[in-house]
């Protein structure tokens, strides 16, 4: 039943009085509490108000949505404390903000913070070049992104609570993120149908851990959720990448780059609770204005998904 | 630890489960694991006929919004005053209490239970916790408990029976039809509150089956 048991110390019957905070169960549980939301990119308590209004389940505190950082250029760092702070003031949901890959300096001063999760993020501009963070060492929860199965089990081989598509944030474009779902649900779905020595052929060809490997091939299921994240703009994208599978989603520069951001955003959580009935799809999609501008993926200098290893 | 005998699908009771938003997945795995059928409820039309209702965990400020927008909250309203046996944890236990603490100004809920809740009350994720419960009347030992971002029952009538308590504040309690936990059993990988709950929900629906006045009256 339940896809922590390889990893989670069996609960129950402890003998110990005291509370376990910053467990395995405790940091997928909160994940899975954000089943079918939307989390929203936020820059400032305004846009975080705006986001709790329309009915997101939690706002990820970042200094410019990705739109703007790859028109800027420049390092992409973790946000000002202060605005956090203002953040997590104004909003009751949970607060998550990002850190560089590799950056755990950054990792360390969000926990400081006490964010509610911590995103390891390729929207900023990367810390290490080899390494990401070991997330064990953290009580804080991490989300971090991924093209594929290798990738996704990497990241949980290294502490990460939760898997992200990548997709290519900041262009308003869903294509990678439907690549990156498409590959991670499919490669599942033929790992469950390999034998046990065909898993070690697995294992090596994804450069992931045998046990997650061998997890994974009996659960049908990643260990930890799957959201999407990467170019959803409109209500249709949330519920395209929900059918295909993901479990949330994160709207990064799709509902503060639009037209009307309120009205936007309150028809995105719509679609994303009501992702297969296609008349109410249609009833939230109406006159909403303009969709943030959209970019061509083969037009990029930059592809942010190509970032961590 | 056992479960209900194997019975005709059409005798399973039917659970409705909410499913505007939170961990639907979780509960749906183990109400069937305890022999429910289970009904996701986005719609009006989805609460006909059902035998109980599971109020899950998630955002209660985001399923509180759904609510209204999907047109639920009245009808679920009216069910739960009809005394719908209804089962709700964390977000679902907010949603049923007199009385919210520290939400947003205009969070309302449906005031079914004499609890009044502060959301967030063990504080942010940092401080959410697993730990070990015992629960009155339950066999088996103690019930693992899983308390994320969770809602503090700072104060509660006297209609309401606590079943379990931590430090002296109740964690899991029931009055009437209504079962209220601030803690998340569908995540523990324990059925035994799920099949307890299940299993209490027989009785209303042979009352129903069975009109007649024997004279008792």
């Amino acid at each position: 039943m339940s896809d922590h048991s390889t990893t989670q110390a069996s609960g129950g019957s402890g003998s110990d009085d005291g509370a376990r905070t910053g467990t395995d169960l405790v940091k997928r549980g909160l994940a899975e509490m954000l089943s079918g939301g939307v989390i929203m990119d936020v820059v400032d308590a305004e846009q975080a108000r705006v986001a709790e209004d329309a009915g997101a389940v939690a706002v990820m505190a970042l200094e410019r949505v990705p739109a703007d950082i790859r028109a800027d250029g420049g390092v992409a760092r973790m946000s000002d404390p202060e605005m956090i702070e203002g953040i997590q003031a104004t909003v009751t949901i949970p607060v998550m903000a990002k850190a560089r890959i590799g950056h755990f300096a950054e990792a360390q001063i969000l926990a400081a913070l006490d964010v509610d999760y911590i995103d390891e993020s390729e929207v900023l501009t990367p810390a290490d070049e080899a390494h990401h963070i070991d997330k064990w060492a953290f009580t804080v929860p991490f989300v971090c992104g991924a093209t594929n199965l290798g990738e996704a089990l990497r990241r949980i081989s290294e502490g990460a609570a939760l898997i992200r598509s990548k997709g290519e944030a900041g262009t308003g474009n869903i294509v990678e993120a439907v690549r990156h779902l498409r590959s991670i649900r499919g490669d599942i779905r033929k790992l469950t149908q390999a034998d046990a020595a065909e898993q070690f052929e697995w294992a090596k060809r994804l450069s992931a851990p045998l046990p997650l490997v061998q997890e994974v091939a009996s659960t049908g299921r990643l260990p930890v959720p799957l959201f999407c994240a990467g170019g959803i703009a409109t209500p249709a994208d949330a519920a395209l990448v929900m059918q295909l599978g993901a479990e949330a989603v994160f709207v990064g520069s799709g509902i503060f780059k639009s037209d009307d951001p309120a009205r936007r955003a309150a028809a995105i959580v719509e679609a994303t609770t009501n992702y297969a009935d296609a008349s109410i799809l249609a009833k939230v999609s109406r006159g909403l204005g303009s969709a943030m501008d959209g970019i061509e993926i083969d037009s990029l200098d930059t592809r942010l998904s190509d970032r961590g290893w | 630890m056992s479960l209900p005998a194997p019975q005709e699908v059409a005798d399973r009771p039917l659970v409705g489960l909410l499913a505007v938003q939170g961990a639907v997945e979780r509960h749906r795995d183990m109400l069937e694991a305890v022999g429910a059928r289970v009904r996701e409820i986005r719609q009006p039309a989805h609460l006909d006929g059902l035998d109980g209702l599971v109020l899950p965990g998630g955002e209660s400020t985001t399923m509180a919004l759904l609510l209204d927008r999907c047109g639920i909250r009245q009808p679920l309203q009216d069910a739960l005053a009809d005394g719908l046996p209804t089962f709700g944890t964390c977000a679902g236990m907010i949603l049923l209490a007199r009385e919210i603490l520290d939400g947003r100004g205009d969070q309302w809920s449906f005031e079914t239970v004499d609890v009044s809740v502060r959301r967030n009350g063990y504080g942010r994720q940092s401080a959410s916790f697993e730990t070990s419960l015992v629960v009155d009347g339950l066999d088996g030992g103690p019930f693992p408990g899983v308390f994320i971002r969770a809602p503090l029952i700072e104060a509660h009538g006297p209609a309401v029976r606590p079943l379990a308590t931590l430090d002296g504040v109740p964690v899991l309690c029931e009055q009437g039809p209504f079962l209220l936990a601030a803690f998340h059993p569908e995540l523990s990988g324990d059925l035994r509150l799920h099949a307890r709950w299940v299993a209490s929900l027989d009785r209303p629906t042979e009352r129903l089956v069975v009109p007649e006045p024997t004279g008792a009256e």
